[in-house]
């Protein structure tokens, strides 16, 4: 089956959200797309390790990892850019990422309400077989004439 | 109990992102975030990544501060987070402060909250499960 044509195309749009700001400062990256899914690749990086004297990531850029790929599932699975707001966001860290090796954050938007967003996904190194984290997240659009 | 330099002890992570020790509150360390670049999302707010990280570290200090306490050694590794996101984070410094709920041998369960300036309404709250793995030499 070939891809329906859409607006929102993470390949493109991912620089719009990864050149300023938190994904900027963690160099996320866009890795790939499907109708519903989006994955972006977080580069190893020395100053984000976790607890002192291992060589391992640190949990929080996975986190934002994850929380940024959902964002772009979302506004893929809608096929636009709105204001949306994380409102859960749950993350099992199941093993360590390897030393050196860049994180890719894959999220899949499975279901989207009028006013909700449920993604579900995962973080690899290289194997999306063999994941570092599991995640569950629920995503709010907000209306444009809610306060913020 | 413990003091500062007994929990010097913010990854790399944390201190990159800016995260610093501000205060301590009957044995509990207080962080914070100041509001720039680094941790911005849409305009003028916090990214949820960068309000997770700060909870995360939290709840990390915290959990060094009562194992130092006790002078347990012991290599801290994540098992999971849950974050509730309460509030839109504005272009202000965050705080974040942790509580143990339950200390075990192999894990420990705590909570955490983050806010800005009225600590009676939190931006953020998580749950985190903690494993304590047996020091590596």
């Amino acid at each position: 089956m070939s891809e329906q044509p859409r607006k929102f195309d993470p390949s493109k749009a991912t620089s719009f959200f990864t050149g300023r700001g938190h994904p900027g400062w963690l160099g996320l990256q866009y890795s790939d797309h499907g109708d519903d899914w989006v994955e972006l690749e977080l580069p190893w990086r020395e100053d984000l390790l976790g607890e002192e004297g291992q060589r391992v990531l640190a949990s929080g850029p996975i986190l934002s990892l994850m929380d940024m790929a959902s964002g772009m599932a979302i506004w893929r699975a809608m096929d636009e850019f709105s204001a949306i707001a994380t409102l859960d966001l749950r993350v099992d860290y199941v093993r360590p990422a390897r030393e050196g090796a860049s994180v890719f954050g894959r999220s899949q938007c499975y279901r989207l309400t009028r006013s909700a967003a449920f993604v579900r996904g995962l973080a690899h190194d290289g194997d999306a077989g063999d994941p570092v984290a599991h995640i569950q997240a629920v995503f709010m659009k907000i209306a444009s004439t809610a306060r913020l | 109990m413990a003091d500062i330099s007994d929990i010097d002890a913010l990854t790399p992570y944390a201190r990159s992102l800016g995260i610093a020790l501000e205060s301590w509150e009957d044995g509990i360390p207080i962080l914070s975030v100041p509001f720039d670049e680094l941790v911005e999302g849409r305009p003028d707010h916090y990214h949820g990544g960068a309000t997770g990280g700060l909870l995360e570290t939290a709840g990390y200090a915290v959990l060094r501060a009562e194992l130092a306490r006790q002078q347990r050694a012991a290599m801290l590794k994540p098992i999971n987070i849950t974050v509730q996101y309460l509030a839109a984070g504005k272009s202000r410094t965050s705080y974040a402060a942790g509580r143990i709920t339950k200390l075990g041998r192999r894990s420990a369960n705590l909570t955490v909250e983050a806010w800005q300036d009225d600590r009676s309404r939190p931006i953020a709250t998580a749950v985190m499960n903690v494993l304590m793995a047996e020091p590596t030499n």
